[in-house]
Formats: structure tokens, sequence, C-alpha cells
């Protein structure tokens, strides 16, 4: 059976890889692009460790069958980062780093990404808010604690860039 | 020593390889894929207890893209003891657990491994293996396993520590410790406690399964890319198991995505590196979720009874305890240890302890983090809850008036230096926690915890460059910040900014032999070496400085960062390191600095926690509300990770006291091997966990650091149920909590209250 | 000579004997003088780590036992 031929814009960039017609968004990401930032933990939709911006939605991509992704939009982990400015985190991905928001760091990319789409949804969660749309990422390591911190802060942070009145 | 005050050690800088991880740049165990790569799956036995009777790979090794199929047969068996400090590992038993000769001792159990071009390929392939079993009754539980009748694991098991034991037997081991005089400490006692718990099977529930690429040389020498505590662990036990030289196999540690004890056994390796000779092509294998709780090492399943006698102003005078520890298939549980750690936080003259290790027909235990404390631990913190209610005294009151100080035994022989536990107490009863009021359905418990501190081998090297910056290697994976603190540590020994010090994890060619990453060690001994490397280096500093001014080495003071000449001598100004460093090639050559130890297991652990529960009486769902974890460090190097170490104990007890456990079904499969039905803390249920770092200095290490990656996963389990308690009035003796136990027991006991 | 004091579980194997005068400078050394004298315990030793003067070492070895040294045969424990 050969391999289905399949084109998206992934991380802003149009990009084209090979695929079989069973296999997982995640899979494809990992072995036919090579972005290996976004991890496996279950394969059943469990963890978010496998976390993915789908057309704006976000997805386990290890419950999207890599064909699905022909002419759809994918961001990772890997296009988190602002483009263009050269050497420069998301404020997510910074306020992860202040608050030792990561331990073994295995769950951070889906956590980063999960939170990057709770921001776009909700500028100004609350904590509730916030941990009850991260309940889909399992963390180990750290209790979430430190992450939910890190979350509010860069929400914080953001909207106060966005809302914040020049002088 | 914790009066000497520091300049980097205690800040909180990010940590060096953050970068990397919030990026998704870092690399870790799946991550690496090498050209001409196979990939390599196993075949498990569907069965818990079951002889081998013959193995067809016909099929399998004819379809197009197989490269290789092994057996156990292919394997030869080892009798080799690897002395890796924690404990002499029997590769025997790691050899037979990997991949089954003659029996299939659990559900999972390896029995064949395959190689092939794509990893659909390799599925059909093993899909193809015949195995043919003739099937045994299955052993799965203590109780079964130590009936007169029971189904024997292993044939050749005779119960150690039993004089004259003959039989065959599934107790591999018996233990007992005693103090004083137990019988008349409980007829002087003014009251007497004693319960019965069980706690199931957990997993330590790291996130990233097992992964490994392994390639195998026609000149015999091989590289293991693999996701490890331990890269010198994971190399000798491939070398034992294989029948190789050491020397031929490097092993190279990738990031590693959680372990808590999981991930120092190996399953893969040496199957990986077998398929990788036998194909002579690089092989990768990658563990799914199913196969990691089926077939790696959760932690035992215990039974546990404790009995307690107190004077009426609380006093302790007597305790005994029995307790059984499910092992899985091979022996070896961590009953040892949890008989050592159960009275560890109290005084108490007159004890009888025994301790069981079980095989039943389950995955072989591995350690998960404190093994066998925090099973105790909620056993005794639950009698203790008992005797303060039964007294009408204050929870805490009655560990204060019980807690061991400086100079009190341990329950396993030697004193106690200085330790924290009844500071933390007084903290604990002064805290706002404890006074706050509870809301409707809310109950509140406390508890101590206690765990070693390992020591053990660890290297260190120190390299200084010439711009004055400086890096440091070790041998042990960063699993929770070590790197930071490792680079925290130079940079105070060294007097250079802690940007300036590069953190490196070596692989087993490039760092000298270091035990495992675990077992709360790493600052600590580690720590030690990395101190010791950084000293070496400012040794070799003063003597070039020495050498500049043309003076004795011993004349030369060093002070915060600069070598200091002695008065009067002409032409000499202090001297940094980055001026030193610059030119190292005029004064010797290159400045490397080198320390290598054994540390010894001292500067012991405890915690202290205040927990809040809130409780659904219409559905028995728990949710923890409120959480303080108290714990004495010794000296916390970077804070933030020393908190984060706590909190992520505190959610894995948590876990096990509510909601976590295997699922098995009376044939030994087990019904719930994914993380929708192993059920673990997710963000939505914990609240902020507050952290109280208390620090009283640990005397072997030069910073007073005591190990603190372990005890916070103890004191958890006694809270919870304490806090359950306190809000339903019902005294569980089963983990865990889960809503349809809670729910059923407070169902019963209002049908009860209204005499129905 | 160090006094080693035994945990009542390897008692059964000494005749009941807890507490033991042994002449050795290494822990090595110590475990072998008491599989001499014991040679019931000799193959309960393979099991044990020991406290010497309250640090407990899992892998014994040549470990200096000073002539004073309180010894305590313990458990070997792993951690994780």
């Amino acid at each position: 059976m050969s391999k289905l031929h399949i084109e998206a814009v992934i991380n802003g960039e149009t990009r084209e890889f090979l695929c079989d017609a069973h296999e997982t968004l995640l899979s494809a990401l990992r072995n036919g692009v090579g972005l290996t930032g976004t991890k496996e933990g279950c394969a059943t939709g469990d963890c978010g460790a496998c976390s993915v911006i789908f057309d704006g939605r976000l997805v386990p991509s290890c419950l999207v069958l890599a064909p699905e992704a022909q002419g759809r939009t994918i961001t990772t982990v890997e296009g988190l980062a602002p483009s263009g400015e050269g050497a420069v985190l998301h404020p997510l991905q910074q306020k992860f780093l202040e608050h030792a928001a990561l331990q073994c760091g295995i769950c951070t990319p889906g956590f980063v990404v999960a939170a990057k789409a709770l921001l776009d949804a909700n500028p100004s969660p609350t904590e509730e808010q916030a941990r009850y749309w991260l309940a889909g990422n399992l963390c180990r390591c750290t209790g979430y604690d430190k992450i939910i911190r890190a979350v509010l802060d860069a929400a914080e942070e953001m909207s106060g860039a966005v809302g914040a009145p020049t002088l | 020593m914790s009066e000497r005050t520091f300049k980097y050690v205690g800040t909180r800088p990010i940590r060096h390889d953050g970068v990397d991880k919030v990026t998704g740049r870092a690399n870790y165990g799946a991550d690496l894929s090498l050209p001409d790569m196979l990939h390599g799956v196993l075949v498990r036995s569907p069965y818990a207890h079951a002889r081998i009777v013959a193995i067809d790979t016909t099929a399998a090794e004819a379809l197009p893209g197989v490269k290789a199929v092994i057996t156990g047969k292919d394997i030869p068996e080892t009798r080799a003891k690897l002395p890796l400090g924690e404990g002499a590992i029997d590769l025997h038993d790691v050899s037979d657990n990997m991949i089954a000769r003659r029996k299939v001792l659990y559900e999972g159990h390896t029995v064949a491994a395959v190689a092939a071009t794509t990893l659909d390929i390799a599925r059909q392939a093993a899909s193809l293996i015949n195995v043919t079993y003739e099937r045994l009754e299955p052993v799965l539980s203590i109780d079964r396993a130590i009936a007169p009748d029971a189904s024997i694991l292993h044939e050749d098991m005779r119960t150690k520590g039993v004089p004259n034991a003959s039989k065959p037997s599934n107790i591999a081991m018996r233990m007992e410790g005693k103090r004083g005089d137990v019988d008349r400490g409980f007829a002087e006692a003014d009251v007497v406690i004693e319960r019965e718990v069980r706690t199931p099977t957990v997993h330590q529930g790291y996130i990233e399964p097992h992964a490994c690429v392994a390639r195998f040389g026609e000149d015999g020498r091989a590289i293991v890319w693999c996701t490890t505590q331990g890269p010198f662990a994971v190399r000798d036990q491939c070398a034992a198991i294989l029948g190789m030289d050491a020397a031929h196999v490097k092993v190279i540690p990738s990031e590693i995505g959680g372990g808590f004890g999981g991930k120092i056994v190996v399953y893969l390796e040496p199957l990986a590196l077998a398929l990788a000779r036998n194909a002579q092509r690089p092989v990768k294998m990658v563990m799914n979720r199913d196969e990691v709780f089926r077939a790696t090492g959760p932690t035992s399943a215990t039974k546990i009874r404790v009995k307690l006698g107190a004077k009426r102003d609380g006093t302790f005078v007597a305790a005994s305890a029995s307790l059984y520890y499910e092992a899985g298939a091979y022996r070896g549980s961590p009953a040892g240890a949890g008989m050592m750690c159960a009275l560890a936080p109290y005084r108490i003259p007159n004890f009888f302890l025994e301790a069981f290790d079980v095989v039943v027909n389950k995955p072989k235990v591995a350690a998960y983090r404190a093994p066998g404390s925090p099973m105790v631990s909620f056993a005794v913190e639950s009698v203790v809850d008992e005797i303060a209610r039964e007294l009408k005294l204050d929870p805490i009151d009655v560990r204060i008036r019980n807690a061991a100080v400086e100079g009190d035994l341990a329950p396993y022989g030697p004193a106690y230096g200085p330790i924290g536990l009844k500071t933390m107490l007084e903290q604990a009863r002064e805290h706002p926690h404890w006074k706050a009021p509870l809301g409707p359905n809310q109950g509140r418990g406390v508890a101590c915890g206690f765990w070693f501190n390992a020591g053990m081998n660890s290297s260190a090297t120190v390299t200084l460059n010439m711009d004055g910056s400086a890096a440091v290697v070790t041998g042990n994976p960063d699993i929770g910040g070590t790197r930071a603190a490792q680079a925290l540590m130079v940079a105070e020994e060294l007097s250079i900014p802690v940007e300036r010090v590069r953190p490196g994890v070596g692989d087993t060619d490039s760092s000298g032999m270091t035990d495992l990453t675990g077992g709360s060690r790493v600052c600590y001994a580690t720590g030690m070496a990395v101190i010791g490397a950084a000293q070496d280096v400012r040794e070799q500093l003063r003597a070039r400085a020495a050498k500049t001014w043309n003076v004795n080495v011993d004349a030369v003071r060093w002070d915060g960062g600069f070598a200091i000449p002695p008065e009067h001598t002409a032409n000499a100004q202090p001297l940094g390191v980055a001026e030193l460093a610059a030119k190292m090639a005029h004064t010797g050559g290159p400045i490397v600095g080198r320390a290598s130890l054994y540390a010894p297991m001292a500067g012991p652990g405890f915690g202290v926690h205040i927990c809040d529960l809130e409780v659904d009486p219409e559905t028995g769902q728990s949710r923890v509300v409120r959480y303080t974890a108290f714990q004495d460090v010794g000296k916390a190097v970077h804070p933030s990770y020393v908190e984060g170490q706590m909190q992520g104990g505190v959610a894995q007890g948590i876990g096990w006291a509510l909601n976590e456990e295997y699922i098995y079904n009376a044939d030994g499969v087990m019904e719930n091997p994914g993380f929708l039905d192993y059920r673990m803390p997710v963000a939505s249920d914990l609240p902020m966990i507050e952290t109280v770092i208390v620090e009283v200095a640990n005397p072997l290490h030069p910073y007073g650091v005591r190990g603190v990656g372990e005890v916070p996963i103890v004191p958890p389990l006694g809270a919870v149920a304490n806090a359950m308690r306190d809000v339903t009035g019902i005294r569980f003796t089963e983990l865990p909590l889960s809503p349809p136990r809670v729910l059923a027991a407070i169902t019963e006991r209002n049908r009860e209250t209204v005499g129905v | 000579m160090a006094r080693v004091h035994l945990p009542s579980g390897l008692t059964q194997f000494t005749g009941g004997v807890a507490d033991v005068v042994v002449d050795a400078s290494r822990a090595r050394d110590l475990l072998d003088r008491l599989a001499e004298r014991f040679p019931a315990l000799a193959s309960q030793l393979d099991d044990v780590a020991v406290a010497i003067d309250g640090q407990i070492y899992q892998d014994p070895g040549y470990q200096p036992v000073g002539p004073a040294s309180e010894v305590h045969l313990v458990p070997r424990i792993a951690g994780g």
C-alpha cells in the first residue's frame, strides 16, 4: 500500500509529508515532518503530551489521523516562539522557565500548546478556569502548582501588553 | 554549617536546559532516529502464570521486512549479581523478567522480540509468533500466595531469614526487628489500637514510556541511547545479561521524562542490542502505555497490621507491626525498607516488627519514590490518629510528644544526628492552615513521613575554560533540575556567575562512574563530588597564582574568587578566575578538577503534611481543598526545584490515596492499563500546594544538603486518610479512597445509624 | 574492636546472640568474622547493609571500622 502525500501549513509554513492512511497525526509530525517536540505519552488521548492546535482547535494529535491534516493549519510547540524576532520565547514559555513550572519537561510542550489555546480563547482565565482547561494535560512531576502560576502570570503579562494604553 | 552565607546557592536562576525543554528541542528517549534503523516490538504473554511449551517463529521470520526474531533461548541465562549499590541486583531475575525462559509469571511477560523495517511490519510479525502455553493457577494476592495450598511461582524459592526453610514457598524473605519487651510495653499501656490496612499496586506514572535505540557493530562494540535514571546501571546490566565486556557498551542517556525509580532496571535495552546484533542494523524500541502499565515495575500492594500502645498522656510505649509486601513475579519488594521506616518518626522503647517479601503473578515491582515507606506510613499514621482521638489529644501534640530527636535511636539501630521533625511539627501547629476554619463536608488530617538519603558512587569533573567560564559534567540524568543545582554549586565554589557555568550530563564514556539519579542522592552525593571537583579547580588556581608570583602555594589565600598574594610580594595584585584561566597554557596547562566518592547514606529526611479534604456525601467523590507540606531539606540549593519536588511528591501521594490502583480480573489480567481508568491527579483535582522548607543542616554535606526528592510522597497517604476520617467519621483501612469505596461506606454507615 | 548489633531477625542464626564484639578494621572483614563465628549466619549476609557510627553503607566493602565503632546490620534498601 503506497503512502499518501499530505500538504499542510505547519507553524506558519507549508510543509509536506508522506504517511500511511491509518497513521496518526502525532506519528506523521514526529516521523514524517521531523518535529519531535510533540510527545506520545499514552496514544489514547488521555495525557495531553501530544497536544497541537489544529485549525484553531486544541486536539490530541494521537487521536487525529494524519491524512486529516491535508490543507489544514497546525501549530506545534516548535511554532510558539514568535518568528522573525530572533531568539525570543513566547511569554508562556518564558513564564514556565521563571516559575520553574517544569521538572522533567516531557509534558511541557503539551502544556504550553494547551495553555496557548486557553489564552487564545480566554485571555484572562481564573485559576479554576485554567485548571479545568488544562485538566487534559497530565504532569507527574510538578503537582501543577507552578504550571498554573506560570499560565496566570503569562495571561496577565499578555493582556497587559495588549490592553495597556500608550502614554 | 547553615550559618554560612551563600552568594549563589539558595537563588533561583533559570535552569540551563530550560529553553530546550519549553521549545520542544530537548531530545527524550523516543526522539532519536538513526539511519537504516529497524523497529523492535515485543510479544507478551496473555496469561498470568503458565509454562512455555513451545514458541514457533517461522511465520514471523518469513514475513518480508522482518530482520531478526529472538526468544528467551537466544539470551543465555546468567547467575551474575551486580553490586549496583542499591542492593545487589540479581541479574538472573532481571534477565528472566526481561524475556521469559521456561515460565511466564505475569500477564504481559515478554516471550519474544521482533525487529522489522517498519513498526507495522514488526507488529504484524509479532502477531504471527505462535506460543503454546500450559496454563497454571495464578497467584494474585498476598493471602493466596501465603496459603499452604498456594500455587508456587518458583520451585527453588525458600524463605530467606527463616532457619531450616526447606519447602518451596512464595515468601521470598522474612525480616524482623525488635527492641525492648513489647508484651510488657502493651501491658503497661492505657490504650492499645490495632488496625490492618491494605494498599493497592500503583505505578510511578512517568509520562514518558521506556524507549531506546541500540546499535551493534561487527566488532562487538555497541551504543545504546535510552531514557534512564542510570546510564552506568544500563551499561552494566546490558553487559552482564548479554555476556559482553562493559567496556564495549556505551550508554548515552537522553533527557528523561520522569522515572521515580521505574527507569533503573532494564526492560528493553539488552533485547534491542540482541536484535541489533542479529540484524546488523540499529533497532529502536518504544513501549506503549499499555505495556508500561502491564510490564514494567509498579510498586508493591501491601497488607500491613499495626498495633500501637500509649499512656494516657499520649506517650507511646509499645508498637508491633507485620508487613506483607508483594514483590511481583520475582523476589525483591521494599518490605525491609518499610520495616525500617515504619516507626522512624517516633521514640518507642518497645517494638516488634516483622516483614515479608511475597511473590505473586504480577509484574516485578521496581522502586517508586521512597520505596516501602508510604504504605507503612499510611498504616502507622492512621493508628497514631486513632490514639489521639481515643485519648482526646491534639494529633500534632501527640506527635510532638513522641517525635524522635537528635540522639534518639532510629528503629534500625543507629542514633539520629540533627533532624528537623520536632521543629516542623511545632511549626505546623502554629501554621495558619492548622487553625483555619473548615467548611461543610470538609475535614483535616496531619501525618509525618520519613525516608533515607542514598549515598553511593558519584563522580564529577569541572573544566575551566580560557575565558574563565566553567563546565561541570556528571553521570546523572537530570530529572528535576539537578543541573541547575550543580551549576549553583560550581558558581559558589569558584565565585563566578552561575550563567557562566555549563552543567552537562555525560555518557558512560565521558563521565566517571556514577550511580543513578534517584534515591534523593544527586544534590547530596553527586553534589559533594561537584563541590569537590570545583574545590580541586580552586586549588589548582591557587597553585597557578603561586607560580605567577613565584611564591610558595601555601602562602596564597583564596578569597571571594581571587587568589591573594602574600603580603610584601613584589609586583603582585590579586588574580581572579578569568585572569588565571586566560594564562593557563603558560602556567602549566589545562585546569580540570575532579572528584569521585562513595557517600554514606545519612542525613535522613522527615516531612509533615496537613491536608484538608472535602467529600461529597452523595457521590463519595473527594477533593483536596488545601495542602501544606513541611520538609527538612538541610539546605535548599535551588529553592524553586526543592519546592517542585515537594509539590510533585504530594501530588503522587494524593493520587495513591484517592484514586490510583491496578484493577485485576480473576485471571490476573490488568483491566485499567491506561490513563483514563488509572486515574492520576490532574490540574483540576488539586489546589495550590504550599511548601514550608525547613533547613536543619546535614553534617555530612559541605552545604548541609539532605536529599529532598522522596520524602514528600510519604506523608500524603496518612494525611488524606486522616482527613477522610475527620470528615466522614469512618476509618478507612483500604486504599484508594475512591468514590465507589467511600460512597459504599457512607451509605452503609448511614443505614446503620438510621437503624434500618 | 567494634561493637556489632544484629537485628532480631538475624539472631535466629546466632543462637540468640544480638551484640557481638568483633575485631576488624574494615566492613568486609567484619562480616567475614561474623560468618566465621556463626556459620548459619553466612547465607543471610548477602542482603545486609552496614551502618557504621550512624552512616549506612549499602555496599559494605572496605569502609573503615574504628576501634570503638558502633555497627548495626540493616536490610539493604533501594531508593527511587
